[in-house]
Parts: structure tokens; C-alpha cells; sequence
């Protein structure tokens, strides 16, 4: 049987790493730096988490301070997350390097640095674990509000998540504000729009592009940690991440670079990802199929904008071009 | 402190572009760059595996050249980074960023393995070894087309079309798999056609390796040879420069650039075919291994210029295979290699700056009159 109130919130939990990386994936671009090295970046986030957390229980050995065992991943996977938008911002913005190259190489060594660390940490460390399970950093993550239970359907939709699918959409809410209502938002679309132009206007394109990579990647890379910690329960198995850092960048074009729109539209994103499992009679098979849904619905969301050339709904006029002041 | 910053100074670092590009000059810094990101590789591995540095690259040059065996491997993936190179190369030149070379070089592969299930032992040899290839450059041709006749027609974002059809055809194949999987659950199609190999590119010595080389080394001297010296080629490169220029001296841009994606994915299905029918034996999910991604970086460093493509597959694959056999033998992860060679590449891209722009320091005498 199909229960919407079973299916929702796992639909939310499959949304809520999307809607990180595609917040930040936004940030990012509507300065005009498409940065395709966010999959990377999130397997960074995740991993560097997943350290700060395995040491911290490692030697604290059972007393698990919950409030520590937060703020400890939580730092490490901000920490990770900044140097890898450091580098790209470096690379592309003071460097002037093709972003294209950039991020994919970036994704490789992300996605390279998260495996390598997760299938090796054991040995490195010389612990005696079998497998990183953190699970009383997971407890942490995923204590929900006390009187969830008691709200039937509506407690189980709405109120039964950890903190970070709150901070997720709540960023969403924020950058949208930003973006689209203040000053610095209008700054730093001029940046993605027309860089020559914002210089012009006395706009430091530079120091803009730089923060808005960095806040991006940095929220990013919270959506790996939301994987590790909260939806795979602190278990970390290589690859498992799988292709969710292309969903996310897929997801900033399917939602027309809108963080407010993405808040539904990851959960869309979500729900198609695992909406085989609430289909009956669905095969092994058939759920490769599904998958494949979010990336057709945004090839066709691209096809289409493109098609009807509406200018609010085009990417960002200067995406992928570095900008040299003197080369006008 | 406060005083000097309020005076209005020349800024520090001053730049400009070069006009003229010494090639010395120029590959002097890139060889820096390597060497410079070898030695920090170097002092990466040593900190974690702590060996010294010679015994590393000892190890990885065993690694990768030890055995006749290893050298053929070695040889083998570097023809097809090579060959995937090769293939994107045209649509870079065009300024079209096809980042879509996974995913037809995996629906290559799937039209490759299509046919040996499916036609396997009911055709002759050769036969069946000609519809394998037609299928997989038919199909990668196909892949490749889609998002160039959109960009084409509407000008949709090619960048991001090509990579979401990469996720696509990952997806496709995956359901492909599950649908012949052998054994029912295993999530794998195992080696196809062992006993009677059919379908399999012949062997040269115990296996096709020579063979894939031989055809690689083929299509890189046809794709220099076309680039540089065919009407196609001087088009591909008019409409890279500008697409006004090429309208205005009645190149058909659209045209050139289906023709011109058309032909880049034909050429990622036939890596795709070498794969399947020369190599792996198999279908995965992962077969491409990522060179789709690999081989755009490959090409965008090099510029165009094949002796430097085949120069950096070397030096990509050498890392790969090196880094896997310190990995293997010190129980660490086969991901190792993705990290050493992530921050070669990080140091070629990032040379380039060094190499396109000129770096003036604010004079020391400035500093006195400010």
C-alpha cells in the first residue's frame, strides 16, 4: 500500500543532501562560477565529518558528550569544505583557470580524498573497529523533537528529522532572501550577470566571487555530512554517496537557480529517487529507471527555458567565464 | 600601520597578458609544474605510508612498467585515455564543452555488449565483430548528437546537457545489467561469451592489448591529420575562434556543429567498443572508469596538441597504476590514485596563469616615494 505518510519523510531525508549542494551549488553560480566540483566537495564535507567524529569518539571511548559529538563533525566538514572552495575560488578566480577543468578535477580528487580516507582510516589509525559505524554521533545528529511521536501524521511529516534538515531548508530560505531582496544579492548577481559591468559600478568582483564560492561550497559540503551523519546512520561505505552531488547540480538548473523553489524541488528529487520502493511490483530493474528521472526532468526544464528564452529564467549571463579586468 | 594604508599605493601585484608566448618559456614552467607536484605527491604518500621518496616512485614505476604483463595494462589504459582524449578534442577546438564522453563511451559499450548477448555466436567472426563496432559508434554518435543538435537550433547550455545525459546513460545501463545479469542477483553480467568468445577482438599474444594500441594509434594520427590539414578541421577551428566570423564567411555553424559532435561521439562509442569487445569481456556501470572525465582534462591541457595528450595519458595512467600497487601493498585504498593525480592536475591548471599572464611586483623604489 502506498502510505503518503510513510513516503514523505523519506523522501525529505533522500531531498535534504540535494538541497545543501544545490543551495550552495546556487551561491556559487549566480556569481557566474559554475563550480562542478561540488560532488566533490560534498564527499570532502562528508569525510573530513567523519574524521573529526571518529577521533572524537575514539578517545573519548563511549562518552559521547552529544552537544561535542555535533559540533565536532560539524566543524571538521566546515573546515574541509572552505579549503576546498579556497582552492577553486584560487584557481579559477586568481588564477583565471577554466572552471570546467577546475571543478571536474576537483570532483575526482573529492570524490578520491572521501574514499581513500573512509576505506583506509581504520589502518591509519591503527584502531581495531571493523567498519566506521559512529553511530553515537549519528544519535546526536538525529534527535528529533521530543514530542514528535506524540503529533501522529502530522509529528511524523513534519517534526521527526534531526537539526539539519531544519538548517537546510532554513539556508535555502535565507540565501533566497539574500539573493533575490538585498543589496548584496543584487551584487552579486551583477558579478554572474555582467562582470565588467559590476567592476564599473565599484562592485570588488573578486572578494565576491570569492565569499560566494566559499560560502557555497561550505554549505555544500553540509550535505554530506547530512548523508553520513544523519541518513546512513554515521556508516560510512565507500561510494555510497553515489551520483548525488550531479542530482544537486541538476537540481540548481531544474529549479531555475532558486534555493526557495529547491526546498521542493529536492524533495521531488528525492521522492523520484526512491519512489520504486512505494510502487508495487516494481523490479530490481525498473528502479534504474527511476533514477533516471531527475535528470530527464532537467534536461527537459533545460531544453525548454532555452526554447522559450525567457530572460529570469536563463542561466547566469557570464557562468563559466573567468573575468580579467583588462582584457575589455 | 594605519597612515601608510590610508595613502593610495600602485597595488602590489600588477598583471598583464602576454602578447607573445615563448613555447621554451612555456613548457619550462609546465615541467616545473610536475615536477613540483610530484614532489608534493611524494611528500603526501611519505607522510602516510611513511616510506621514502625514492622507494615510492620506485614502487610505482614497478608498478606500472615491472612485469610484461603490467606494461601492457599500462599501455592498454593509456590508449584509451588516449583515445577518449582524441575524441573530445574536436568539440573543445569548437569551443563546445562536451563533458558527455562517459556516457558515450558507456552507451558505446552497452550497444557493444548488446550485440555479443543478443548476435553472439550466430554470426561469423568478423561479421559480428563489424556490427558490434557499427552499433557502438552509431549509438555513441547518437549520445553525442542530441544535446549538439539542441545547442545547435535553440542554443541550449551544452555544458550541463552533456553531463546530465552522462547520468542518463549510467542509469540506462545499470537497468541494462540487472536485465541480463548472470547469475539472477548478482548485480553483474560477468564475462560474455566465455567459452566460445565470440565477439572478442582477437587475441595478439595472450590477449587484444597490441590490438587496442594499434587501432588507438590509428584514429590519433587520422584525428591529427583531419584537424589540421581538412576543410572540417579549419572550419572546427574558424567557428572555435568566432562564430560570427564563421557565419559571415558562410561556414554553417549549426552544421558544424552536429557534424563535429557527431563525430566525437562516435569515436567515445568506439572506445567504448574496444573496451567491451578488446578488454573488459564485460558491462559495468563504471567501465568508462571515469576517463570520460579524465581524457576532458587531458585534452583541455593539452591544448590541443597530441604529443602533449599522449604525454599527460602517460602520466595520468602511470600515477594510477603506481599508486594502486603502493596502495595494494600497504592495505590502503585503490582511491589513492584519484588524490595523487588530482593534485597534478591541480598544478597544470594552475600553471597555465604563469604561463598566459605576466606577474610586475611594485617596484621597491615606489614603496619609498609612497
Amino acid at each position: 500500500m502506498f502510505s503518503l505518510v510513510a513516503f514523505i519523510p523519506r523522501a525529505i531525508l533522500q531531498g535534504m543532501p540535494l538541497l545543501f549542494g544545490c543551495t550552495g551549488e546556487t551561491i556559487s553560480e549566480k556569481v557566474g562560477s559554475l563550480n562542478l566540483g561540488i560532488p566533490g566537495v560534498m564527499y570532502v564535507g562528508a569525510i573530513c565529518g567523519v574524521i573529526g567524529a571518529f577521533i572524537y569518539e575514539q578517545s573519548c571511548g563511549g562518552n559521547v558528550v552529544p552537544i561535542v559529538a555535533i559540533l565536532i563533525p560539524f566543524l571538521a566538514c566546515l573546515a574541509g569544505s572552505l579549503l576546498m572552495g579556497l582552492l577553486f575560488a584560487f584557481l579559477t578566480v586568481t588564477l583565471r583557470a577554466n572552471q570546467n577543468v577546475t571543478g571536474l578535477a576537483m570532483t575526482t580528487f573529492g570524490i578520491g580524498f572521501g574514499n581513500f580516507f573512509g576505506g583506509s582510516l581504520m589502518k591509519l589509525t591503527g584502531s581495531a573497529v571493523p567498519s566506521i559505524a559512529l553511530s553515537a554521533t549519528s544519535r546526536s545528529f538525529r534527535t528529533s523533537l521530543p514530542f514528535a511521536d506524540d503529533c501522529g501524521a502530522f509529528g511524523k511529516i513534519f517534526l521527526s528529522y534531526g537539526f539539519m534538515t531544519y538548517l537546510a531548508v532554513a539556508i535555502a530560505i535565507v540565501t533566497a532572501f539574500i539573493l533575490t531582496r538585498t543589496r548584496i544579492g543584487l551584487q552579486l548577481r551583477a558579478i554572474g550577470e555582467n562582470p565588467a559591468t559590476a567592476d564599473a559600478a565599484g562592485i570588488d568582483v573578486n572578494k565576491y566571487k570569492y565569499f560566494a564560492i566559499c560560502i557555497g561550497c561550505m554549505i555544500a559540503g553540509l550535505g554530506g555530512l547530512f548523508y553520513v551523519m544523519d541518513y546512513a546512520n554515521g556508516v560510512w561505505s565507500n561510494d555510497a554517496f553515489g551520483d548525488r552531488g550531479w542530482l544537486a547540480i541538476a537540481l540548481v538548473i531544474f529549479t531555475l537557480w532558486k534555493p526557495n523553489i529547491a526546498i521542493f524541488g529536492s524533495i521531488l528529487f528525492g521522492g523520484l529517487y526512491i519512489l520504486n520502493l512505494f510502487i508495487p511490483g516494481a523490479g530490481m530493474a525498473t528502479k534504474e529507471l527511476y533514477k533516471m528521472l531527475p535528470y530527464l526532468v532537467t534536461i527537459i526544464v533545460l531544453i525548454i527555458t532555452s526554447m522559450r528564452r525567457k530572460r529570469e529564467h536563463q542561466p547566469p549571463e557570464a557562468l563559466g567565464l573567468p573575468y580579467f579586468r583588462e582584457d575589455r | 600601520m594605519k597612515e601608510k594604508s590610508k595613502i593610495k599605493k600602485e597595488p602590489l601585484i600588477k598583471l598583464s597578458r602576454r602578447e607573445d608566448i615563448d613555447r621554451k618559456h612555456s613548457w619550462t614552467f609546465r615541467a616545473l609544474a610536475i615536477v613540483a607536484a610530484l614532489i608534493v605527491d611524494g611528500i603526501i604518500i611519505m607522510v602516510i605510508v611513511h616510506m621514502n621518496p625514492f622507494d615510492i616512485y620506485g614502487t610505482m614505476f614497478a608498478g606500472a612498467f615491472g612485469t610484461s604483463r603490467k606494461v601492457w595494462i599500462t599501455l592498454k589504459e593509456l590508449s584509451l585515455l588516449l583515445l577518449i582524449s582524441i575524441a573530445l578534442t574536436p568539440a573543445y577546438k569548437m569551443k563546445f564543452w562536451n563533458l558527455g564522453g562517459e556516457g558515450q563511451v558507456l552507451m558505446g559499450a552497452w550497444a557493444t555488449a548488446l550485440c555479443m548477448l543478443y548476435l553472439g555466436n550466430t554470426l561469423p567472426g568478423p561479421l559480428l565483430l563489424l556490427v558490434m563496432f557499427l552499433a557502438a559508434v552509431v549509438v555513441g554518435a547518437i549520445w553525442a548528437m542530441i544535446p549538439a543538435v539542441f545547442k545547435a537550433k535553440w542554443g541550449t547550455n551544452e555544458t550541463l546537457f552533456t553531463l546530465m545525459m552522462n547520468y542518463v546513460a549510467i542509469q540506462l545501463v545499470a537497468y541494462f545489467i540487472i536485465k541480463w545479469e548472470v547469475p539472477k542477483g548478482s548485480g553483474h553480467v560477468g564475462i560474455i561469451n566465455q567459452a566460445t568468445q565470440s565477439g572478442w577482438l582477437p587475441y595478439i599474444g595472450t590477449n587484444s592489448y597490441p590490438l587496442i594500441v594499434g587501432l588507438v594509434v590509428l584514429v590519433t594520427i587520422g584525428m591529427h591529420v583531419y584537424l589540421k590539414y581538412s576543410k572540417h578541421g579549419y572550419e572546427i577551428s574558424v567557428v572555435g575562434e568566432s562564430q560570427r566570423t564563421a557565419t559571415y564567411v558562410g561556414i554553417s555553424v549549426d552544421k558544424v556543429i552536429i557534424r563535429t559532435l557527431i563525430l566525437s561521439g562516435a569515436i567515445c562509442g568506439f572506445a567504448g567498443w574496444l573496451m567491451v569487445s578488446g578488454s573488459d569481456h564485460t558491462i559495468t556501470t563504471t567501465i568508462a572508469g571515469g576517463m570520460g572525465f579524465t581524457g576532458i582534462m587531458v585534452s583541455w591541457l593539452a591544448q590541443f596538441n597530441v604529443i602533449v595528450m599522449i604525454l599527460c595519458s602517460l602520466l595520468i595512467v602511470f600515477m594510477g597504476q603506481g599508486a594502486s600497487e603502493i596502495a595494494t601493498s600497504f592495505g590502503l585504498n585503490e582511491a589513492f590514485g584519484d588524490i595523487l593525480t588530482g593534485i597534478i592536475i591541480f598544478f597544470i591548471i594552475g600553471v597555465e596563469f604563469f604561463i598566459n599572464y605576466k606577474v610586475h611586483t611594485r617596484k621597491s623604489s615606489g614603496k619609498e616615494e609612497a
